[in-house]
């Protein structure tokens, strides 16, 4: 008899593959391997069940490290890679670990979609805001002027934001947190391992050789209480290091004001994950650095049937239908006739 | 060929009968002038009948070009016959026009002494300079030649439909049925089978079952009563395997095959795929057999589907995609990576005309290379190609086999004669279908991802199954326990290793057949759709005595053991392909036999005719 290995309590350790990891040292992508590792070891999940799916670059190696079942495919297709894995068996619990040059250039219609379907599925968009593995191209997300090899005196094409991409894309779980604070990241995991749907993550992850410090405003002690937002259901926007800082709406737009005098919590604008409409998640979706403290959690959760429950539904149904799907019964469908 | 003939009377006068062997009806007209049904109604009906049948569709590439102008031409010829049809026949005998621009594009076709109907309403100046006539052909004796019915079909149609409630348009909708009820009378068909189809069609709307069933008979008897008609024709059921039959056009034979082959090995039938003619029809009829645990997965693009595909034989479905030329190009990368994963799967290529767009309804044999060559890297896949429209039911669950015994993509070249061709197919007895044997390592078995058989296949360890997780990718493996590997040498083995493993396939293919004698002056090796009309011409040239033989290869990678020694036993040999030559320099290469070739790039089948010619210009008669 086997061993009933879901109700062993697995550690960290256990989801670890013996491969040696080869990210350079320093990488943001070592801190987000531990807590992925460290999240499913306390959510009760099996390693047998559980599908790690990636593209190409370095964030893409991700599936060799981990001693789950991994597929790492070809540059951009991932989502559509697991989309197959989660289709053929809907019991997999199904991760795909991409980049920001894998999930928005090359793998961009593949994302959209995949998002729209709202497969119950994790995607984890490690944004560098660079193309490591091709050793420092600028990306979709790089901002507009960046130099790089490829642009030396700067980029001419405006950036996109990965959370207003699949806000537009009606996904029904995004949220983005960021590679060194490891709390907010394993709670930001969780929180999307539990989400029945797609489950958009992006996390702001350095790449200390090819663009070193690009969140540095997002993480340094001096800087990061104002830059950053912590998003709280149904708690109002409140930053700052003494939490004397809010955004509140002036018309459609929002605006930073401090709180104090005539200004109170209950005029700020409050955070809802569930809202139907996506248009309060889209708005924090564009509060970008320096005009605006960068939002950081769960932007939005919202409940919608997921694609491949409703595929096996419509396979159920067809079969309390024709209880008889018998080859015979196959052959001998339409107009037959008989040669004696 | 006429068989016999005889007079009859047919309401009030007397007509001659005349029986034939075979013929070959076509019906041509507007997109929305129902030709397709008509055509397919005739197909059912014949075969009911007892007949063989072959049928040739042929669509605009628009869906719906300017009423009445040649770009929206569409067409639908079948053959019928007391003997074995090969091939929808070379030259029209029976032609249905029912308009100037069908006319224009169809006369061509038409058989020197053979019978043309016209829809004599739709003339008008308007329609006839819309098909770039400059005078009225039916009136400029043009047409001399033939044997021309003029038909009021629009007024006689109009008439018949009058008293049903229908009105306008959808009287005109109509019309297709008069033009078949002529033809069924001239043909002696039994109208119940189409009256049954009209009742189960339009059951809900009776106003429009109505109106369709007055006037195919309106059709039928304008035949018996007027006395245009002074000839009518049999064709005696022909004497076919006894059995039970249906229609197939390849598309759903291919579906079939699918569909069959994950029920013979117990497993959900997964086809990843994105639109695209003349593929999109294994779909449509894949939908509909969710009962079978068909999952259709309608992907953003061809590069998706693929991939979905890959991902789904990762978790241990049996996987599926099909497209056309354009796709299978969208597909080249993650094919590769399937052959690099090894893993089971099947690509459908329905070829049409290339290059780019080309021509999307057409039919060609010019993916061959592609399918072979098409992708980066040494990167082997096996190639299998159906025969005939039924063959496409065999080979679909033969990919699967091979692709599951030999875990390796398979890649499967059908093209749009074969997809939209229809034929008898002899439903087959369940247990008489192969076997397909499927397993997946458990735990406890002492598990290396890359760790090969004897065929040098690797097993099949699917996710779900506990201790034997694993990591695979695009990346090189090294051999046995599939670790990302850079090694040179490893390399070299994998790379060897992949192309044997395809090369043992050829231990589980049937041999080369050859039909006629053994060895002779000439043999014409084909491959594919062509099947039909190679065999007819080489049969045909048989029977005047020519030493002609013809084998053909429905395995291209890697191709039967036999292949070679076949070849060497004829002093010529002629490969026949629609297109510039793809297999012609491989078997010269391989063989090293002085083969010829014989190329046709029309977008259209060989006519059996045109193969012929070829055989005894090649043996100087
Ligand atoms: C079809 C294809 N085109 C190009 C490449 C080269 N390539 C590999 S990774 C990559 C960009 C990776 O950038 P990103 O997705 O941001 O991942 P990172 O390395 O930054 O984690 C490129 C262009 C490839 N592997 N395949
Ligand atoms: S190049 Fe950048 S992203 Fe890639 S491993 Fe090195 S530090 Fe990480
Ligand atoms: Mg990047």
């Amino acid at each position: 008899m086997c061993a009933d290995t879901a109700t062993v309590q697995l550690t960290a350790k256990d989801f670890g593959s013996d491969q040696d990891v080869r990210w350079c040292p320093g990488c943001g992508d070592y801190a987000i391997l531990s807590q992925v590792k460290k999240v499913l070891s306390t959510l009760g999940v099996s390693r047998e069940n559980t599908v790690f799916v990636s593209g190409i670059g370095c964030s893409s190696r991700f599936p060799y490290y981990m001693n789950t079942y991994g597929f790492h495919s070809i540059h951009g297709r991932a989502p559509a890679v697991a989309t197959g894995v989660k289709v053929a068996n809907p019991e997999l619990d199904v991760w795909v670990v991409t980049g920001d040059g894998d999930a928005l250039s090359i793998g961009g219609n593949h994302f959209l979609h995949a998002i729209r379907r709202n497969l119950n599925i994790n995607i984890l968009l490690f944004n560098n805001r660079i193309y490591g593995l091709t050793k420092g191209q600028y990306s979709p997300t790089s901002p507009f002027g960046k130099r790089t090899k490829s642009t030396p005196v700067g980029s001419v094409d405006y950036p996109l934001y990965p959370l207003s991409v699949a806000i537009g894309a009606e996904a029904t779980f995004v949220a983005r947190t960021i590679d060194v604070n490891v709390k907010h990241l394993a709670y930001v995991l969780e929180r999307a391992a539990q989400h029945k749907g797609i489950s958009f993550v992006e996390i702001y992850q350095n790449c200390n050789i090819f663009n070193d410090g690009a969140f540095q405003y997002a993480t340094g002690k001096e800087t990061k209480n104002d830059t950053t937002l912590f998003l709280e259901d149904k708690k109002p926007l409140i930053f700052g290091g003494e939490k004397k800082k809010g955004i509140r709406l002036n018309g459609m737009n929002p605006e930073i004001v401090e709180l104090g005098g005539d200004i109170t919590e209950d005029d700020l604008l409050f955070h809802d994950e569930k809202l139907a409409e996506p248009s309060l998640a889209y708005l924090l979706s564009r509060m970008h650095h320096p005009e605006f403290p960068e939002p950081m959690g769960v932007f939005r959760c919202v409940e919608r049937p997921t694609y491949e429950n409703m595929l096996v539904d419509q396979i159920d149904d067809a079969k309390k239908k024709n209880s008889d799907a018998s080859l015979e019964n196959l052959f001998n469908e339409g107009d037959t006739w008989d040669v004696k | 060929m006429v068989v016999k003939t005889h007079t009859e009377n047919s309401g009030t006068r007397q007509v001659e009968i005349v029986g034939l062997e075979s013929t070959i009806v076509r019906f041509c007209g507007d997109s929305g002038d129902g030709m397709q049904l008509a055509g397919t109604q005739l197909t059912n009906t014949s075969a009911i009948f007892g007949n063989d049948v072959s049928t040739l569709p042929d669509f605009p590439a628009e869906i719906r070009a300017p009423v009445g102008t040649l770009a929206g031409v569409s067409g639908f010829q079948l053959a019928f016959g007391s003997k074995k049809l090969r091939t929808p026949g070379d030259e029209v005998d029976v032609l249905v026009a029912m308009n100037p621009a069908a006319l224009k594009t169809n006369i061509g076709d038409l058989d020197s002494d053979g019978t043309l109907i016209v829809n004599e309403d739709a003339f008008t100046d308007g329609n006839l300079s819309k098909a770039g006539y400059t005078s009225n052909p039916l009136e400029n004796g043009e047409l001399d030649k033939y044997r021309v019915f003029r038909i009021p079909i629009e007024k006689l149609n109009a008439e018949a439909c009058k008293d049903t409630g229908l009105t306008g348009r959808a009287i005109g909708r109509c019309k297709n049925f008069f033009a078949l009820g002529v033809i069924y009378w001239l043909y002696g068909r039994p109208m119940e089978p189409t009256l049954d189809w009209i009742n189960s069609k339009f059951g809900s709307k009776p106003v429009v079952a109505e109106a369709n069933t007055k006037t195919l008979k309106a059709g039928y008897y304008y035949g018996e009563t007027t006395e245009m008609f002074t000839v009518k024709y049999t064709v005696a059921p022909a004497k076919i395997e006894a059995g039970r039959y249906r229609k197939l056009t390849g598309n759903e034979a291919m579906a079939l095959g699918l569909i069959t082959a994950a029920k013979l090995a117990k497993k959900p039938l997964f086809y990843g795929t994105y639109p695209i003619t003349p593929a999109s029809d294994i779909l449509h009829e894949l939908a509909h057999h969710k009962s079978y645990d068909v999952r259709t997965f309608q992907a953003e693009d061809e590069i998706a589907a693929m991939a979905s595909v890959v991902g789904a034989a990762f978790a241990g479905a049996f996987a599926a995609t099909g497209s056309s030329g354009p796709g299978i190009a969208l597909k080249g990368e993650a094919i590769g990576l399937g052959i690099m994963a090894e893993l089971p799967m099947v690509i459908i290529n329905v070829q049409r005309g290339g290059p780019s767009t080309g021509l999307p309804t057409k039919t060609e044999q010019a993916d061959l290379a592609q399918a072979l060559w098409g992708r980066n890297g040494e990167s082997p896949m096996c190639i299998l190609a159906p025969r005939s429209p039924g063959d496409c039911f065999d080979i679909a669950i033969e990919a699967f086999r091979l692709a599951v015994e030999f875990m390796t993509p398979v890649m499967v070249l059908s093209d749009g004669y074969l997809a939209n061709g229809a034929e008898p197919w002899k439903i087959p007895d369940v247990t008489s279908l192969p076997k397909i044997t499927v397993t997946h390592p458990s735990e406890g078995s002492d598990f290396q991802p890359y760790r090969r058989d004897k065929k040098l296949a690797r097993p099949w360890a699917i996710p779900g199954t506990a201790g034997l997780q694993h990591r695979i990718g695009g990346l090189e493996k090294q051999d046995i326990t599939g670790d990302v590997c850079y090694d040179p040498k490893n390399h070299e083995h994998m790379i060897r290793t992949r192309r044997q493993k395809i090369d043992n396939i050829a231990d589980a293919i049937a041999p080369l057949e050859v039909f006629g004698e053994d060895s002779g002056e000439l043999l014409l090796l084909g491959w594919g759709g062509t099947y039909g009309s190679i065999t007819a011409a080489v049969e045909n040239a048989q029977a005047e005595g020519l030493s002609v033989s013809s084998a053909h290869l429905r395995h291209l990678d890697p191709m039967p053991k036999n292949t070679g020694d076949v070849l060497r036993r004829f002093k010529k040999i002629l490969i026949p392909e629609l297109n510039m030559g793809q297999l012609l320099p491989i078997i010269r290469g391989r063989y090293l036999v002085d083969a010829i070739g014989f190329n046709k790039i029309q977008g259209k089948p060989f006519m059996i005719s045109e193969i012929e010619d070829k055989i005894k210009e090649m043996l100087g008669n």
